[in-house]
């Protein structure tokens, strides 16, 4: 049950540390959206570069809960499809394979928002 | 009254000295304090994310489908705490440690939904739920399919 827990802590840790020198060594206008673009296509491109797959063999939860790891399913996803089905799969892959975090973040993100009020 | 000496008054500076002290005085860019939290913070949300993972394996699921069961359960928690006004307290001491993670994608996507939700449940949460997830999903998406392209005329 606790097995890979701490390398998922330094993993996870270190890649927040990136975002965190991304917001604190930029102009006040990189917000935490462009922090959180440039985290899913910054992910997708080192998941093509084959660069993030043994971060994830290492680190496990620790690269994919942050969005990196996102972006890293989603052109993983991408390239497996055009193995089985050509161009189309350039289409198809990566929202499939993201399709239960999408979702899940719509569905739970609306809930929330109805189910609560703001505070303050 | 009018020969009266004036002090001279105790605090005298110039415009270079008063620049100098500012400077003195101004909290210095807290940047080693800020990556200190947002690592400790990062990860232990990574590392929760682990045990939700090792805890769907001994469910019986396999690795992948076990990584993508705890992304979801994430953006729950996520979502949960930012309706409960608990991830935002989170954000201000971790910084990126609190929005690199897919619980603060679900976060900035609840807490703008939230806050507008008087402009009512079509243009008002609807809309809003998308403020910084539209632009995530345009940019990975975007880049994935530039990456199957690629891929395809590679292979």
């Amino acid at each position: 049950m606790f097995e890979m827990i701490i390398p998922a802590f330094i993993v996870g840790g270190t890649i927040c540390v990136i975002g965190q020198l991304l917001m604190d060594l930029t102009k006040p206008t990189f917000t935490p959206a462009h922090v959180l673009v440039s985290f899913v296509s910054g992910g997708a491109i080192l998941g093509a570069l084959g660069v993030y797959e043994p971060l994830v063999k290492i680190g496990g939860a620790g690269a994919t809960i942050p969005l990196s790891g996102f972006g890293y399913t989603l052109a993983k996803g991408a390239m497996e499809a055009v193995e089985k089905r050509g161009i189309l799969g350039a289409f198809s892959g990566g929202v499939e394979a993201t399709a239960v975090g999408i979702a899940a973040a719509v569905f739970f993100g609306y809930l929330m928002s109805v189910a609560f009020k703001p505070k303050g | 009254m009018a020969d009266q000496t004036l002090r001279k008054p105790s605090i005298s500076v110039t415009p270079e000295k008063y620049q100098a002290l500012t400077q003195q005085y101004t909290p210095k860019p807290t940047i080693s304090k800020n990556v200190v939290r947002a690592f400790i913070v990062g990860g232990i949300i990574c590392s929760i994310g682990q045990l939700f993972i090792n805890f769907f394996i001994t469910l019986g699921m396999v690795r992948v489908e076990a990584s993508t069961a705890a992304t979801a359960t994430m953006i729950f928690l996520g979502a949960l705490l930012t309706g409960l006004g608990v991830y935002d307290e989170i954000g201000k001491f971790a910084g990126a440690g609190s929005i690199v993670p897919v619980t603060g994608f679900a976060n900035s996507i609840v807490a703008p939904a939230m806050e507008f939700r008087r402009e009512g449940y079509v243009m008002g949460v609807g809309a809003k739920l998308f403020t910084v997830a539209g632009p995530v999903l345009v940019y990975g998406i975007a880049t994935s399919i530039v990456v199957g392209f690629v891929y395809f005329f590679l292979h």
